[in-house]
């Protein structure tokens, strides 16, 4: 490291200093100095980064969760351009494979899709990554992720029907699962109007039909005091019991009810 | 109807650690009284000597392969101070003087000496100094040029960059704003765009990200939340989407989760449960009416219905706050009314009110003291994972967010049975925007208020 020292101080930016900050990484792949200091000798000397890659791939098989280490490939990507795509969107699948819930190779895959492209095998990943765990909440952010922002798909709106049916499908085979939930009213966000109103979402939880209140009406087991007439705060009240871990918050929601009509 | 198919790798996971914690908990409960008060019992003692033996490894030798270094002192001296213990005043110098050969003569810390500057261990170093106090800490802060390096590190999008050509991100925004503020170098070029940066970070589920489109994670909700707060743009986020958010964060093992089916976390008892001291900071400085106490889930038996004494507080919070006339609470975009920023941070609510926390302080607490204490001492993540200064930190951090979590004002005593086991568990008040004891903060913001 006094080496190394030596040569940054004197901004040196020689194939001994490339040389120098690889050993350097080595011994320390969190320092980012040297990262930064090698990214000036790689443009100084201009390096084939497609090398500079593969040097990258060996420090990650150890440190997959370096910030510098995925700071320093995006820099190298964003240098090699379109051509470098398809392998960076494999690496990451390997890497995803080994640790499918990386937050730093969801947001380097998420980069080089918006600087890069390669947006049409997306949604089929996600599909795929939820194939094999639909708790994987990665992969549905993920796919939101796509169905905003893809330019193939058209937008929100017009995958809303599909994905609302696909949603509905994952919460019925597991309701505890909180990620389609959520998915849910993502896909509604900003406008409740509509979510309230489709169809496909009231038959899985909102109609407040006969047999709903019914069925709500059995979860009260309490003798002393009656269930309270408005059905949201009768929801209110049996969440304070049923999910008494968050008892609090259901009072809170329940006091923040607009007043009943 | 539950799925037929096997267990994914997230609900296996999930069963494992579920499976390991639940069996401590039997164990703790079919254990009698006299046990079961020693397993709740904060391990003092053990606790520091294992932090100060952290520091003084750090002190004589000055090896430069580590580039976190700042964020050590700061881990081990936030979690004594939280402890209301001290450093050895010899130590003490040696890490103010050590902390300064991280300074960068064009401002900023870096992560050792000789390392460029960089916003993450700046704000390690800076709140490290304010956690020692005293005049030579303090005054040892180079702000104007920290306050250049800050700007350099500004990006056209609102955001910052970590370092120069580093990745930008909400962490980065909050570890620079945080520090602009405690140091009172916080303007509006500073904060310009910020607000916007952010609010592209608040996901569909609620919680905020690191970099836009990625996904909600307690770390860059905490930074993302509190940041908005620094520079009051609070308004603009989607409040009661990220409530609900964090409130599901919390597990039946009691402590929280960093994203949804993710694993329980000891740190994470501050990153998230951290949100929940500045949500209950925004209900008083806003004057909205804390929430009372209801009579069935009543935690606290010895106070009557107690709603906050709103209507007083009110007036004299507004009365801090609106520096500016023409101010109003829909005005956050327009810098020429804007709130004196300098005194968000600042305003601490008056009066004892009480307030029922949003989440469940007590299960957080078991979590803590039954889950993330090595009896040997330090703290960490969760059952079969070690202990490193990090978690001791967030964990201890998170306790003393909890037991204060009935208070509306963080500087009054907590009732006795809002500390879980002995009330000797007790730990300082922190001021939630920065992670800093209650108490230095407030000398620290009268020095750089005055000089």
């Amino acid at each position: 490291m006094d080496y190394f020292r030596a040569i940054y101080k004197a901004d040196e930016r020689s194939p001994r200093a490339l040389r120098l900050t690889r050993r350097a990484i080595h011994l320390n792949p969190g320092n980012y100095t040297v990262w930064h200091f090698r990214r000036l000798v790689l443009e100084a000397l201009n390096t084939d980064l497609d090398e500079e890659l593969d040097f990258i791939q060996r420090i990650a098989n150890s440190n997959s969760k370096n910030y510098q280490l995925w700071h320093h490939r995006r820099w190298v990507i964003e240098r090699l351009g379109s051509n470098a795509r398809a392998k960076e969107l494999h690496l990451i699948k390997s890497i995803l494979s080994l640790d499918v819930k990386n937050y730093h190779a969801w947001s380097h895959r998420q980069w080089v899709l918006q600087a890069l492209g390669g947006w049409e095998d997306e949604l089929d990943y996600c599909q795929q990554l939820l194939e094999q765990d639909i708790f994987n909440n990665s992969a549905w952010n993920q796919r939101y992720f796509v169905v905003t922002r893809s330019p193939f798909l058209g937008g929100l709106i017009a995958v809303r029907a599909s994905e609302v049916r696909y949603s509905v499908e994952a919460i019925v085979a597991n309701p505890n699962n909180e990620c389609p939930w959520r998915y849910l009213r993502g896909l509604y966000k900003d406008d409740i109007e509509s979510l309230v109103n489709d169809r496909e979402i009231s038959s899985v939880c909102l109609k407040p039909s006969q047999e709903f209140r019914d069925a709500v009406v059995a979860l009260w087991t309490s003798d002393t005091h009656p269930l309270d007439a408005d059905l949201a705060t009768a929801i209110c009240d049996i969440l304070e019991h049923v999910d008494s871990l968050r008892a609090s918050y259901w009072i809170w929601r329940k006091n923040k009810l607009p007043i009943a009509a | 109807m539950e799925s037929l198919t096997s267990p994914t790798v997230t609900q296996r996971d999930q069963l494992l650690v579920e499976q390991q914690v639940f069996s401590l908990f039997k164990t703790f409960y079919n254990m009698p009284p006299s046990s079961q008060s020693f397993m709740l019992e904060l391990q003092r003692e053990n606790h520091v000597e294992y932090l100060t033996n952290g520091l003084k490894q750090l002190g004589p030798s000055f090896c430069v392969l580590d580039a976190n270094r700042p964020w050590i002192c700061y881990w081990i001296l936030h979690s004594i101070a939280l402890m209301d213990e001290f450093v050895d005043p010899e130590l003490e110098d040696n890490t103010i003087d050590f902390l300064s050969r991280c300074e960068d003569p064009n401002g900023g810390y870096g992560g050792g000496p000789g390392q460029m500057p960089h916003l993450a261990t700046t704000y390690a170093a800076v709140n490290s100094l304010v956690t020692l106090g005293g005049d030579k800490a303090l005054s040892s802060v180079n702000r104007e040029k920290l306050y250049s390096f800050m700007q350099q590190m500004k990006d056209a999008s609102g955001g910052f960059r970590m370092h120069d050509g580093g990745e930008i991100d909400v962490r980065a925004c909050y570890t620079a704003i945080s520090v602009a503020s405690l140091l009172n170098i916080l303007d509006d070029k500073l904060v310009q765009n910020v607000g916007n940066y952010i609010l592209s970070c608040q996901t569909y589920e609620g919680g905020i990200s690191g970099e836009p489109g990625s996904e909600a994670h307690g770390g860059y909700t905490f930074c993302g939340l509190a940041t908005m707060i620094l520079i009051n743009e609070v308004d603009r986020l989607d409040l009661s989407s990220l409530i609900d958010w964090v409130v599901f964060r919390q597990g039946v093992e009691g402590g929280f989760q960093g994203r949804t089916n993710k694993l329980v976390d000891g740190c994470y008892s501050f990153w998230q449960g951290g949100i929940f001291a500045l949500i209950k900071r925004l209900n008083s400085t806003k004057g909205e009416r804390s929430i009372p106490l209801g009579d069935g889930e009543d935690s606290d038996p010895e106070s009557p219905r107690t709603t906050a004494s709103s209507d007083a507080t009110e007036e004299g919070l507004n009365k801090d706050l609106s520096q500016d006339d023409s101010h109003s609470q829909k005005d956050h975009h327009d810098t020429s009314s804007r709130v004196n920023v300098a005194d968000i941070g600042h305003n601490s609510s008056k009066g004892h009110a009480k307030v029922n926390p949003l989440f469940n302080s007590l299960a957080l607490q078991q979590y803590i003291l039954l889950c993330s204490q090595d009896l040997n001492g330090g703290l960490r993540d969760k059952p079969g994972k070690s202990r490193d200064h990090y978690h001791t930190c967030y964990c201890l951090s998170g306790l003393s967010v909890c037991q204060r979590s009935w208070l509306e004002d963080e500087d009054a005593p907590p009732l006795p049975h809002a500390v879980l086991g002995p009330y000797s568990n007790l730990l300082e008040p922190i001021h939630p925007l920065y992670n800093v004891v209650l108490d230095r903060y407030q000398e620290a913001h009268e020095f750089y208020t005055s000089s």
